[in-house]
């Protein structure tokens, strides 16, 4: 128990004092997962159109929202490696392989809710619309603007498993220091270290980054209810 | 003023889903002027003769045919000059104002024109007051003021109306009927389904009464409450099931 008050106490020390090797770390994750948030974000809104096996897609997309990070750091370890076809580029190890990574992990989660979401919406819409004149083009804006809140709610959902995961970027990234060190890859090695004041750190910044987010989406959600 | 798209024509108009004949073989032409209220029990096929008269969906067999559709591409173009209210108002997810906008939007009118057509309806349906609350927070009757709201801006030739006051309560069902009235007192056909006889007797200039997706008959309003030509119109009128 007093280990543990010990290692809360530097914890809290480390955040107050803006930590650099803290900082360095925690602003590395940040980057990498909206990186892989935004990219798995464009790649979803080809989810909302209608094209031959759609179908298929949406059964695959959905089976792979559960997709295990390692599998799909192994992969992407794979693709990037020397001797696979993507070695030339000389990615892995990087902070790109990791957001590559991240942003194949979370395409399938952001992609089948907005799916949904998107859907449940033209349901409602979709006479109402087709009276006003409304083209499928000019519909699908419409669609998007007003399904924004629900969206942001899937886009969180990929945020949350692109921050919180381990296993993908630490098989594609390595957790090199000062290079693709991120919150996840270090509470595991300080905890495999035995340094737990820096894992506790770093982990209690991961909580309170992932309530910040929900909360703030929260917030935007009922004002805009109104 | 734009050429009209009336008289309607609907030729042995049919539509089936699932081997069933729902709308089965009618024919009858709406002139400009009075207005239509489409009569006839639940499921007798009135919202979807409304849908297949409007474009929204495509009959199995049979034709809709507007005035001047088959002109040369100068020509309106005929679903441009309709507008419909649905029995559950479809409110977008955004302002009142930007709800009847977006229609405005939709039709082509320039953003400058816009403001004082939405001013305009707002007012006459009075919602003015309403103009920047979230239309999905309006009451179930101020929803339907705003559809038929949205509806009027467009100034349309014809005015679909499928059970707009089904849900409503009565004072709700009057402010509509009035909102109905003044668009119609603008030029604005009216064609309208119901099955709600006293609705029927208000608003009715002429009645389609359908029973089973079969146009029964089309009589002037007052004689088919009067003396319906057919049996099934009289069994309605007294309360009996059809089924």
């Amino acid at each position: 128990m007093s280990d543990f008050a010990a290692a809360f106490s530097s914890a809290v020390s480390l955040i107050v004092g803006l930590d650099a090797g803290l900082a360095e770390i925690v602003l590395l994750s940040l980057r990498i997962s909206l990186s892989a948030v935004f990219i798995a974000t464009l790649g979803a809104a080809t989810a909302i159109f209608r094209f031959p096996g759609r179908m298929g897609i949406v059964v695959v997309l959905n089976a792979l929202m559960g997709l295990p990070p390692v599998v799909v750091g192994l992969i992407v370890y794979l693709l990037l490696s020397r001797a696979g076809p993507f070695g030339v580029l000389g990615l892995l190890f990087t902070p790109t392989a990791m957001i590559i990574a991240q942003a194949v992990l979370i395409f399938p989660i952001i992609a089948a809710l907005t799916r949904q979401v998107v859907e449940d919406l033209w349901e409602e819409y979709s006479e109402q619309l087709q009276s006003l004149g409304a083209t499928p083009a000019r519909a699908m804006p419409t669609l998007l603007w007003d399904a924004r809140f629900s969206l942001l709610t899937s886009i969180l959902a990929g945020f949350g498993r692109a921050s919180a995961e381990v296993g993908a970027v630490m098989i594609v990234g390595g957790n090199i220091d000062h290079v693709t060190r991120v919150m996840t890859t270090a509470i595991a090695l300080e905890v495999s270290k035995g340094d737990l004041a820096l894992a506790l750190g770093l982990g209690m910044i991961l909580i309170a980054l992932s309530l910040g987010v929900t909360g703030a989406a929260f917030v935007i959600r009922e004002a805009a209810r109104g | 003023m734009d050429k009209t798209i009336l008289p309607l024509h609907v030729t042995d108009l049919a539509f089936s889903a699932g081997g069933t004949n729902l709308i089965d073989g009618i024919s009858f032409a709406l002139e400009a002027g009075p207005r239509t209220i489409v009569l006839g029990p639940n499921g007798a096929g009135k919202s979807l003769l409304l849908r297949l008269c409007h474009g929204l969906i495509a009959p199995s067999s049979g034709e809709v045919t507007w005035a001047g559709a088959n002109e040369s591409r100068g020509g309106s173009d005929p679903a441009r000059r309709q507008a419909m209210v649905f029995q559950r108002p479809v409110m977008l997810r955004r302002s009142v104002s930007a709800n009847v906008e977006y229609a405005l939007g939709l039709r082509g009118v320039s953003k400058n024109a816009r403001q004082a057509q939405i001013d305009e309806v707002l007012s006459r349906t009075g919602l003015q007051r309403f103009a920047r609350t979230p239309a999905r927070v309006l009451s179930f009757g101020e929803q339907q003021k705003l559809a038929l709201a949205r509806a009027w801006a467009l100034n349309p030739q014809v005015l679909f109306l499928d059970e707009p006051t089904a849900s409503l309560d009565p004072a709700g069902t009057r402010a509509v009927e009035q909102i109905i009235a003044a668009i119609q007192s603008g030029g604005t056909k009216i064609i309208m389904t119901t099955h709600d006889l006293g609705q029927a007797r208000r608003l009715g200039d002429e009645i389609l009464f359908l029973h089973q997706g079969k146009l029964i008959e089309k009589t002037e309003a007052q004689s088919f409450f009067e003396r319906p030509a057919s049996n099934l119109g009289q069994a309605f009128l007294n309360g009996d099931l059809l089924w």
